[in-house]
């Protein structure tokens, strides 16, 4: 009897609402923003008012307190709609307030997590570098203690939410020492926006996410104070990891959602085009790609509700956050593939919804762990036996 | 201040709607429920009076099927602070009469200044169920607002309607039935931690006896009409494109259908 599909009185009301609002608020102006390239502050704010952000936090720092299916929910049902919004809502909760919240002392999550819960302020994770994608533990940043400061130096990129009007606060991973071991120790500092020294500056010309913010940031000399560390010394690393573990739910939601969004315009479509004197989805070969589609999708669903499962009820979900990530982003890879396929030449112009989703596609298989490095996490977790270089991919 | 609303769920407007296959009932199977977007204005326009005054409580009055409770749910969670559901079978398939009274038995026994429901279900599009209500409750009724101000004293409200050419501004003393209409206000989305709020708040189920009515004055049983059947509209036909080598010569084609095979002309 324990086992139940059935979501939540709650959460059926919330994927209502927050379809809702991805159809009423994001559908009429996300092709014009992608087009522009412009992140959006008003829809970030709506966003943040319709409680979007923190929907994992307690009540007592401005959230909601909702769990993972719900959160991961909503981040689907805005990507089924637009990619951006997504990825400024899973990053801003995954990457900005996740770490702050489950690594934070008392002070910096009362501090911090009610402007970034509300939606007025946006938080980033500035993890990648130029020269350490993939390699997340060969970050060169580095911090150095001087009296009651940190003395940040270094660049990151490719970082979200980081450079918006509304961006407060980039959590920096940074090298801090030298561990026993010869091994780089490396923590996190809450750098806030503005401060001296650190330069915020935004990328452009990206394929995917365009109504997204990407930055590209500058740190020199950059000083913020000593308490600004994020949980213990030394933690950057694990910290790092597991945030990326809780990312990877929110990273395989948008492609859950892209997927469904993708896969309801070409069946959409597919009803309604006639070639040859019937429609086409009347054709076997296109009949055959939506009914592989939806099974793909209902299956994508479930191992990423399962994963979610796991995580709101506190047990280990790396495996399946990396099963979930790369399943789901692989499904949203091939179903806005044969979307584009169905809708012919259509597919291919901007005014068709579906070349949004299939350029956006490409990133879920890239970021926040490549799909390599999401089969390296499974493989480890399944028990193969690995070399000595796995170890910087998955646990130090 | 206390305010009513009273909310219907309906299929959601995008839905297919087919009758069963003996016509006298719709199939409900694989339909989505929303909230009736009538009523979702009327849920709106309590709320922000609510929050205008500073005190005072908003109730949903609901009657509907189990399945009303998930709309009953998301109407507490935009706000509204608790919830009445006439639940009970004896209360289903009613017209606009039975529905009134079911409602209007429930309302009185609670505390109300100011009731509110949807000009009109988008499902059966009746339209009636406000105006008897206030007429089973002896209140005045005003329908389709599209304006609602309450006077200083809050003993009366100036409305607006929305009539032929130009706006009606109506006065009226307190309690009165209210029918909200399009442009009255933009209806909030429920938040998240609305939602959560919302699965604290009393959704209070009342039974045919707990009204003290009986099984012949609502429902199916209670109507003073019954309906007998539903039918699909006929299925369009394909146009008909008029033949014709010069504008001159289509224009002569054209005249001649509509006089001979239209009979318009």
């Amino acid at each position: 009897m324990s086992l139940c599909f059935e979501l939540s009185e709650e959460q059926k009301i919330l994927r209502e609402t927050v379809r809702n609002f991805a159809e009423k608020e994001i559908r009429p102006i996300c092709q014009e923003l992608d087009e522009k390239e412009e992140f959006s502050v008003e829809l970030t704010r709506k966003m943040g008012e319709l409680g979007l952000f923190g929907p994992f936090v307690s009540e007592k720092y401005g959230g909601s307190n909702m769990g993972y299916v719900s959160y991961i929910i909503a981040v689907e049902e805005i990507a089924r709609v637009d990619g951006s919004q997504a990825a400024t809502l899973a990053a801003g909760n995954s990457l900005g307030i996740a770490p702050i919240y489950y690594f934070g002392n008392e002070e910096q999550k009362r501090y911090w997590l009610p402007k970034l819960c509300s939606g007025e302020m946006l938080a980033s994770f500035g993890l990648t570098e130029p020269n350490a994608g993939s390699d997340a533990g060969a970050s060169r940043t580095t911090a150095v203690l001087d009296g009651n400061e940190w003395v940040i130096n270094g660049s990151k990129i490719f970082i979200t939410n980081s450079c918006t009007e509304i961006s407060g606060v980039c959590v920096v991973q940074c090298v801090t020492g030298k561990r026993p071991d010869g091994k780089n120790e490396l923590s996190c500092i809450l750098v806030p926006n503005g401060t001296p020294g650190f330069t915020a500056r935004p990328m452009k010309g990206k394929m995917v996410w365009r109504a997204s913010n990407t930055g590209e940031l500058i740190f020199e000399d950059c000083r913020v104070p000593k308490e600004n560390l994020l949980g213990k010394r030394g933690d950057g690393f694990h910290q790092m990891l597991s945030t990326l573990d809780g990312g990877r739910l929110s990273i395989a939601a948008m492609g859950l959602g892209g997927a469904q969004g993708a896969y309801e315009a070409a069946l959409k479509y597919a009803n309604e085009r006639e070639q040859f004197g019937r429609t086409i989805g009347s054709f076997q070969s296109v009949a055959f790609k939506l009914a592989d589609m939806a099974m793909e999708i209902e299956a994508a669903r479930w191992l990423l509700y399962y994963a979610c499962w796991l995580a709101d009820n506190n047990r280990p979900f790396v495996k399946e956050a990396a099963m979930a990530k790369l399943y789901c982003s692989e499904v949203m890879h091939r179903v806005a593939n044969q979307a584009v396929q169905i809708h012919g030449g259509y597919g291919l112009m901007k005014e068709f919804f579906v070349e949004k989703y299939y350029r956006n596609a490409k990133l879920l298989e890239i970021g926040e762990g490549t799909s390599e490095i999401q089969r390296i996490v499974i493989a480890r977790q399944i028990g193969v036996k690995g070399g000595d270089w796995w170890t910087g991919v998955t646990k130090q | 201040m206390d305010i009513i609303v009273c909310l219907k769920q309906v299929p959601d407007t995008e839905a297919e709607i087919r009758p069963t296959p003996d016509n006298t009932e719709i199939n409900y199977e694989g339909i989505k429920f929303v909230i009736n977007v009538y009523d979702e204005y009327a849920v709106e326009e309590a709320l922000r009076i609510r929050e205008k005054v500073g005190e005072g409580t908003v109730t949903i009055v609901t009657l509907g099927p189990e399945r009303a409770v998930e709309s009953i749910r998301t109407a507490l969670a935009m706000g509204a602070d608790k919830a009445v559901h006439l639940d009970d079978a004896a209360f289903l398939g009613g017209d606009a009469n039975a529905t009134a009274r079911a409602l209007a038995k429930a309302i009185e026994a609670m505390s109300y200044d100011i009731i509110f429901c949807g000009k009109q279900a988008i499902d059966d599009d009746l339209a009636q169920v406000g105006n008897i209500l206030g007429e089973f409750l002896n209140l005045p009724s005003v329908t389709g607002i599209v304006k609602f101000d309450l006077s200083e004293d809050k003993k009366k409200a100036t409305v607006q309607r929305q009539i032929e050419g130009g706006i009606e501004v109506l006065e009226v003393p307190l309690p009165a039935v209210f029918t909200a209409t399009k442009g009255l206000n933009e209806p909030r989305y429920p938040s998240l931690p609305g939602i959560m709020k919302a699965k604290k708040k009393e959704l209070k189920p009342v039974k045919l006896g707990d009204l003290g009515l009986n099984e012949g004055e609502v429902g199916k049983k209670g109507s003073l009409t019954q309906v007998l059947k539903y039918s699909l509209p006929p299925v369009r036909g394909a146009g008909k494109i008029v033949q014709g080598d010069t504008p001159e010569e289509k224009a002569a084609n054209l005249a001649k259908l509509l006089r001979e095979e239209a009979k318009v002309i």
